[in-house]
């Protein structure tokens, strides 16, 4: 097994070498034919992810399929531009003739993707790696194995063997990967693992970018028009419960409240339940399942103690059979609990109540930084203090999780919740070298830049770096001298 | 107050976690975030220069031999450069990014703002102690962080002078020095950055990536590698000799990242090559070069054995074909030309990082490309000196490097414009101008939405008829969009 993987990867090299990967023309039959795979296997790619993860069809357009089509059309459509080299600003007389930056790919990428959003977190990188141009080694996720077996069974019919695989495999065929040398690795999943593969990179001195998670908190000023209080609980439910039942890097974890408005908030929330989901949001299957046994029962366990039970207000059920766990809402569980300390991953919803809603930025700011920030108000002064006085991969403002399809805004972490950005022209930069390329002409030359030295040639040097034209043009005159002496020599 | 001795209390770990709090502290109080804070220490970083010149200039003297032309131009006036290009533009490399918004999350405004990471750690190199030192931390303050800065040991007169200047002129509450060697590096490496630069060899670049690792800190990277330069026939020789030279020896004598390692020319322009440089080389240096005053030394003896290590090489060794003087006890070794070395010896091998020139030779220039590829690692810089249009597109095309430069060596270090950084073992990251302000701030998307206009077909309970709309508005086209409002597109 060893031995097939570092002969796969030396092929991948090979092609890569002989510059297969490099022309536009490549590049955009890759993406064309990427575009086809999502049109042609849409139904089969539903039906894996409601395998995997028991998504509905509607989620899984919403939040993988459609955006993949939108980044690949993107992709596409840019193509050109992004890969065109690009004229710097110099100086109207400066030392180079002319200087641009020359996009270049890296070379050979690995790109490991998470459970989660199994298709959407493999092609979105593989997008980007394939618009700038480089060889690519796919290895999804093994907790997701039916998304996973799609795309190593089908990508291969649409896209160029040689250039681009896809690796399954677990944790073994992760290390054995991550062994091997490449030119950027592009992780997606837990901080735990990201301290791992970063470590692994290092011995080769591979850059990477590492999309992790974190506790990512909504807060909740207290709003009065009832539209707004109405839209507001409908995008926190959406988003908590509707996006993969809440096991994204972008859910919402928790949500932060006045005391005095939680109680409105929790009727609220529990009536939007009811009107998304119906009474049995199991019947409705629009709830996604909790990936495995194991998450099923780690999420179940946050909900033992008992003064974490004593603080359900709504929910609560489980069903370990068909891995399922109601739509639960909770209010204030002590902080020092596993469900306040860890992040979440699940349909759990905590809400903590606080005197004042200005108290949520010292609460955020105590804990580590999340990927986003969440902020339903209409307060500008509360709205200026959320962007300059947190720290945050990104914020929103009176909505969640959509900045993920917004392609001109970077999508990356910062401490815990990792480092490194894509989505848009994001992600064709990051697995990009922009090569400086200057040139000079053989005309002009400026004499003093040589030795033997003295104080006239250093003169004459600082006022050239110094951009300092009319000095400089005085010394050459003679009209100012140096007033600078040698004390060292 | 009396006489007080001062006693140098030794750096552990504990030393560093303190300093690493006070830092952190001041970056939470929001002391380092405002404009004034930043254009205040950059103002005085200037005035350090300004009032400091000669002290600096001795420092770099003592570490290095460094002669004073190089050290007020390539150390002092390209920091103080550096300064006053902050100075001026960043007020508007503070200001959020407008971003433009689409139908996925209409209505909506957003913008990219740029956040200071926190405290940063800037670990620098022996060989410009002063503007490796400096340069990073312009861009550390322009973007509002907090800083320590770790100097060379190598270099311990600029590293000590650095402490003292920095203690004088900058605020200690949020930039400090900390001087050592490994065990005070290790400290401060075990510590959690929100990012680490730097400056150095791929050795040491691994274990700080590796300390890095485990606390998820992003790092920059400023290695080097044996950057080559071809050299086509039917050019102006004396204009290329001259800029390899400058490039070569005029940079503290060979010992500097972007330094030309060697020279790959064909068998027949090779001679006239090697006679142009006899004869520049002994315009600028004189017939002594050893006593020029214009050369730096070579650092201390270690580098000094380990240079002579790849010149004495058996294989080598009879290769020169000027120079291969030295001096061992002013640690000076003259500018050294070979020509045709093996490719096994150690000197093709390894970053020779001081004033030895190999000359390769091949039959035909086209050649040089694959010659440069073929040593599987990417270096910081690649150079070309040639009149020929299509060697140019070939070069720019072919050879991958952190920077490349056309018919001169090493001068796009000083264009800001430019990013000046590495790839592939030449390292990661870039800095100079706005680079190094982008370098050390996060760039956060903000992203507005209303109350109005929310679009149903974004929650459940889901439909067909939804899924219709979604797939219109994601797929963009208004009349998509209307046919699917209308009931008139396939589910």
């Amino acid at each position: 097994m060893e031995k097939d993987l570092g002969r796969e990867i030396t092929e991948i090299r090979e092609c890569y070498r002989n510059g297969n990967t490099k022309p536009i023309a490549w590049r955009r039959s890759q993406l064309q034919a990427l575009r086809s795979f999502l049109l042609d296997y849409e139904i089969q790619i539903f039906r894996a992810l409601n395998l995997d993860l028991g998504k509905h069809y509607v989620e899984a357009f919403r939040d993988e399929v459609g955006i993949l089509k939108k980044s690949v059309n993107l992709a596409l459509k840019d193509l050109k531009r992004w890969s065109a080299s690009t004229k710097a600003k110099l100086p109207a007389i400066a030392l180079l003739s002319y200087a641009e930056l020359v996009p270049e790919p890296l070379g050979l990428i690995l790109v490991i993707s998470s459970w989660n959003f199994p298709l959407g977190l493999s092609l979105e990188p593989l997008i980007g790696a394939i618009a700038a141009g480089n060889a690519v080694v796919l290895k999804p996720s093994e907790m997701s194995p039916a998304c996973s077996s799609l795309l190593a069974n089908t990508l291969p019919k649409y896209l160029d063997n040689q250039a681009i695989k896809v690796i399954e495999g677990g944790p073994a065929v992760g290390q054995q990967l991550l062994q091997q040398k490449w030119d950027k690795i592009f992780f997606t999943g837990s901080a735990k693992v990201g301290r791992m593969v970063m470590s692994e990179a290092a011995k080769n001195l591979t850059p990477v970018t590492l999309e992790l998670g974190g506790k990512c908190p909504a807060v909740l000023d207290s709003l009065s028009w009832s539209w707004d209080k109405e839209v507001a609980v409908k995008r926190i439910v959406g988003a908590k419960y509707g996006s993969c039942a809440g096991q994204a890097c972008i859910s919402i974890d928790y949500v932060l409240v006045e005391k005095s408005f939680s109680s409105t908030v929790v009727e609220l929330m529990k009536a939007m339940i009811r009107t998304m989901y119906g009474d049995n949001p199991k019947e409705s299957h629009s709830v996604a399942r909790i990936i495995n046994k194991h998450h099923f029962l780690r999420l179940k366990n946050l909900l033992t103690d008992q003064k974490v039970k004593d603080c359900i207000v709504y929910g609560g059920s489980t069903d370990e059979d068909s891995l399922y766990i109601e739509p639960t809402i909770l209010v204030d569980p002590p902080l020092e609990s596993a469900i306040m300390a860890e992040e979440i991953f699940g349909p759990l919803l905590p809400i903590i109540t606080l005197d004042k809603i200005e108290d949520s930025i010292e609460f955020i700011n105590s804990r580590p930084k999340p990927l986003a920030i969440y902020a339903f108000t209409k307060d500008e002064v509360l709205r200026k203090r959320m962007v300059s006085e947190t720290s945050s991969g990104s914020v929103v403002f009176n909505d969640a999780i959509i900045q993920f399809a917004a392609d001109t805004l970077p999508f990356g972490g910062i401490g815990e919740s990792g480092f490194g950005k894509y989505h848009g022209k994001f992600s064709f930069d990051t697995f990009t070298h922009y090569k400086a390329v200057a040139r000079r002409s053989f005309f002009t030359d400026f004499w003093y830049r040589f030795p033997p030295w003295n104080n006239h040639k250093l003169e004459l040097l600082e006022d050239t770096y110094g951009f300092d034209y009319f000095g400089l043009l005085l010394v050459i005159l003679g009209l100012k001298r140096s007033r600078k002496t040698f004390h060292v020599n | 107050m009396g006489s007080e001795v001062e006693k140098k209390a030794v750096f552990d770990t504990e030393s560093a976690k303190e300093v690493v709090k006070e830092l952190r502290d001041s970056f939470v109080a929001g002391k380092t975030k405002t404009y004034e804070w930043r254009r205040t220490q950059l103002a005085a970083m200037l005035k350090m220069m300004d009032e400091n010149e000669p002290q600096i200039v001795a420092a770099l003297s003592d570490d290095l031999s460094k002669p004073e032309l190089e050290s007020s131009i390539y150390e002092i006036a390209m920091l103080k450069n550096s300064c006053k290009l902050a100075l001026k533009e960043m007020k508007h490399w503070m200001m959020p990014e407008k971003a433009k918004t689409s139908m996925t999350t209409f209505p909506s405004s957003a913008e990219i703002v740029s956040d200071p990471l926190g405290v940063v750690l800037i670990i620098s190199a022996w060989n410009y102690p002063f503007l490796l030192s400096l340069d990073p931390v312009v861009g550390a303050i322009a973007a509002g962080n907090a800083i320590v800065l770790k100097p060379s040991e190598i270099s311990p007169a600029t590293a000590s002078l650095l402490a003292k200047l920095v203690k004088k002129y900058l605020d200690c509450s949020c930039i400090k020095v900390v001087e050592g060697a490994v065990p005070e590096t290790t400290a401060l490496l075990e510590q959690k950055w929100d990012k680490i630069m730097y400056t150095g060899n791929g050795r040491i670049a691994r274990i700080v990536m590796a300390a890095a690792a485990k606390h998820l800190t992003p790092v920059v990277l400023e290695l080097g590698g044996k950057c080559p330069v071809i050299v086509d026939s039917g050019i102006n020789l004396q204009v290329a000799t001259r800029r390899i030279i400058a490039g070569k020896w005029g940079c503290n004598n060979g010992q500097a990242c972007i330094s030309p390692d060697y020279i790959i020319t064909t068998k027949d322009y090779a001679p006239e090559l090697v006679d142009s440089f006899k004869c520049e080389l002994e315009r600028f240096y004189g017939k002594n070069p050893l006593e020029s005053k214009d050369l730096s030394r070579i650092v201390n003896s270690n580098h000094f054995a380990r240079l002579l290590k790849l010149l004495d090489e058996d294989t080598v060794s009879s290769k020169i074909v000027y120079g291969g003087e030295r001096d061992e006890t002013n640690l000076k070794i003259a500018p050294t030309i070979l020509l045709d070395v093996p490719k096994d010896s150690l000197i093709m091998n390894e970053e020779i990082f001081g004033p030895l020139l190999p000359i390769i030779t091949i039959d035909k220039v086209e050649g040089s490309f694959d010659l440069i590829n073929s040593s599987g690692t990417k270096p910081l810089a690649a150079y070309l000196f040639t009149n020929n249009k299509k060697l140019k597109e070939k070069f720019v095309e072919k050879v991958s490097a952190g920077g490349l430069v056309v018919n001169d060596t090493t001068v796009h270090l000083a264009e800001p414009a430019l990013p000046f950084g590495g790839v592939g073992d030449s390292g990661m990251g870039a800095y100079h101008g706005k680079f190094s302000f982008d370098t050390f701030s996060h760039k956060k998307a903000v992203l507005y939405r209303s109350f109005a206009g929310d679009a149903a077909v974004r929650y459940p309970p889901y439909t067909a008829g939804k899924l219709r709309l979604m797939r219109a508005l994601l797929g963009g086209s208004i009349m998509g969009i209307i046919r699917a409002l209308l009931g008139w597109s396939k589910p």
